[in-house]
């Protein structure tokens, strides 16, 4: 009960929703860097939420289903085919026994997800079955996939066939047709005729250590993502925003979309893989529901901010949680308590 | 006691302290996160202290901002006076010198002490730990002897032992994972301190006291850790 990576792509790993509860252990969370695909993959299969998916960057694997399963992929749209047939995203699909999925280069966007049913098996550490490349712990021995590699996953071949049939019988084995339920909505702003991807931010812990002029310079200005961007941390360049006393501060927690500014007046804004604390100071925080666009940005790619509240970054997360909540609705109704995965879908 | 809260997102709330690397300090963050995980409050998740502040998480969907912000701040107004001896005393035992410590004698010579005074000074005292970060089980200690103060190397060496104990600027430490590093190595300890099988050795409030081992000491330690 397998899948065997034929060819990895340039960088594709195992990622639930992150290592939560370690933090103070100086553990990082790691997890899907775009959430809501992870979380919608899983869904659209019937898994929780939280099951572990494969995460690919930039261009997909070529990989062997060793058993019949049901899979759907999510994120970065790519060409897909399986045994040679093009296959859409954004669906639940059936994996015959042997067959060969392919997942090609993004054409825009730059992380896309593999969910199967049931999930992928590699084992538990610390609570998640993320992978840790910094620590080199958790995931698929604690590293990036290869050629050769044999995952383990859940369900045995007559249970998928079986399970196939119950998809097929919800109607809910064709593609989600809802822009926003794909993606979790995305904000743009127009700029001279260009369209910037906006990411909505509350005002940082350290927003008064920036003078007015610092502060209006990170909301009005766009920002390029630099070569320098991965996992942990996307680092931006732009307009120079300035500091009242300096960046330097006595390190604190930071989270996950922290906008720490460098010591350069350049802003940095951490993804999944971040460290648990930061010694530069946070002009902002990218609201949670705005996280998947920003890890789905390439390189090279402008971005601007713009600043709203906890109260509506709040309502903004509940809204997106209800989005996927109706994708899960189209099968909980027909499963087994075993496959009721309402509540908490967000930690 | 004064705290100041602020926003992290929608999914964080920042406890802010006075600004300042001290006992009382350090002491008033962990009587704040003891009060905030006994309070159970609905909706809220794991805690990040730090040197002066509180990292609260909570679940968006559950609790929002304003209702986090005024649980912390009851929990804030009723803590009890910070006890700077709160917290386990932890000691590492550590070999100090020789191949496990390549920059002891640097050290002693910057401080114009002998070896056998720096270790004494190191193991003299104990150590508060502030908080974890940087990697798994990496301790931010604080109260270095002043004499013992040494630059970090100009040159970071590109892998140090998982153990090393070192002196960078005013702050010792100890790596829990083979890193690169600038600290001057003064010794090392054959305790695995990252091990995500065993719960930890220590947290951020408790207080590390180095003690000094032999070579032979450090062999038998490590034969033990590695067969538990």
């Amino acid at each position: 009960m397998s899948i065997c990576i034929l060819d990895p792509g340039p960088l594709t790993i195992v990622q639930d929703l992150g290592r939560s509860g370690s933090a103070a252990d100086g553990y990082r969370s790691c997890g899907a860097a775009d959430s809501y695909s992870a979380r919608l993959a899983n869904l659209l299969v019937g898994n929780a939420a939280g099951d572990a998916v494969l995460e690919t960057t930039l261009r997909g694997p070529e990989l062997r289903f060793e058993i019949a399963t049901v899979f759907a992929l999510t994120g970065a749209e790519t060409p897909a085919q399986l045994d040679g047939q093009p296959v859409p995203f954004f669906a639940p699909l059936f994996a015959p026994a042997g067959s060969v999925l392919k997942i090609g280069m993004a054409k825009e966007g730059l992380r896309s997800y593999l969910a199967v049913w049931g999930g992928i098996l590699v084992p538990v550490v610390r609570r998640s079955r993320s992978t840790d490349l910094a620590c080199h712990l958790g995931g698929f021995q604690g590293r990036r996939l290869c050629k050769g590699d044999v995952l383990p996953v859940a369900m045995p071949g007559d249970s998928a066939t079986a399970w196939w049939k119950t998809i097929h019988r919800c109607k809910a084995d064709h593609p989600l047709g809802d822009a926003a339920a794909c993606t979790g909505a995305r904000l743009w702003r127009w700029e001279q005729n260009r369209r910037l991807p906006l990411l909505r931010a509350v005002p940082g812990p350290q927003w008064e250590a920036f003078t007015p002029a610092g502060q209006q310079t990170f909301t009005h200005g766009s920002y390029q993502l630099t070569a320098d961007c991965n996992r942990m941390a996307c680092k931006l360049q732009g307009p120079v925003i300035e500091t009242v006393h300096g960046s330097d501060i006595l390190s604190d927690g930071i989270v996950e979309g922290s906008v720490q500014v460098s010591s350069s007046g350049q802003p940095i804004v951490m993804l999944a893989d971040h460290q648990t604390t930061g010694g530069y100071a946070k002009i902002a925080t990218v609201i949670s529901a705005d996280l998947p666009a920003l890890a789905q940005l390439r390189p090279g790619q402008q971005v601007a901010f713009t600043l709203t509240d906890p109260a509506r970054a709040v309502a903004a997360a509940r809204t997106q949680a209800a989005c996927l909540k109706q994708v899960a609705d189209r099968l909980a109704a027909r499963t087994t308590p075993k496959f009721i995965h309402a509540g908490r879908l967000f930690l | 006691m004064s705290v100041r809260l602020a926003p992290v997102g929608d999914t964080g709330i920042l406890a802010v302290f006075e600004q300042q690397i001290s006992e009382e300090i350090g002491a008033q963050v962990s009587a704040l996160n003891t009060a905030v995980q006994g309070a159970k409050i609905p909706g809220a998740g794991e805690t990040v202290p730090a040197f002066a502040s509180l990292l609260v998480r909570y679940d968006p969907l559950v609790t929002d901002y304003d209702q986090m912000a005024q649980a912390i701040s009851r929990l804030a107004e009723h803590l009890p006076p910070p006890d700077t001896s709160a917290g386990r005393l932890v000691t590492i035992p550590v070999c100090y010198g020789g191949e496990y410590g390549p920059d002891l004698s640097f050290v002693a010579e910057h401080a114009g002490l002998s070896e056998k005074e720096v270790i004494r000074r190191h193991t003299g005292r104990e150590y508060r730990i502030y908080m974890l970060g940087f990697l798994p089980g990496f301790p931010y200690l604080g109260g270095l002897d002043p004499a013992l103060v040494t630059p970090r190397l100009q040159n970071p060496r590109t892998s140090i032992p998982a153990g090393s104990v070192g002196i960078g600027g005013e702050q010792t430490g100890v790596y829990p994972v083979e890193s690169p590093g600038g600290w001057q190595l003064i010794g090392r300890t054959p305790l695995k301190l990252f091990d995500p099988e065993r719960p930890p050795l220590y947290a951020a409030g408790d207080r590390i006291k180095f003690s000094a081992i032999t070579p032979e000491q450090f062999a038998a330690l490590a034969e033990k850790e590695a067969n538990p």
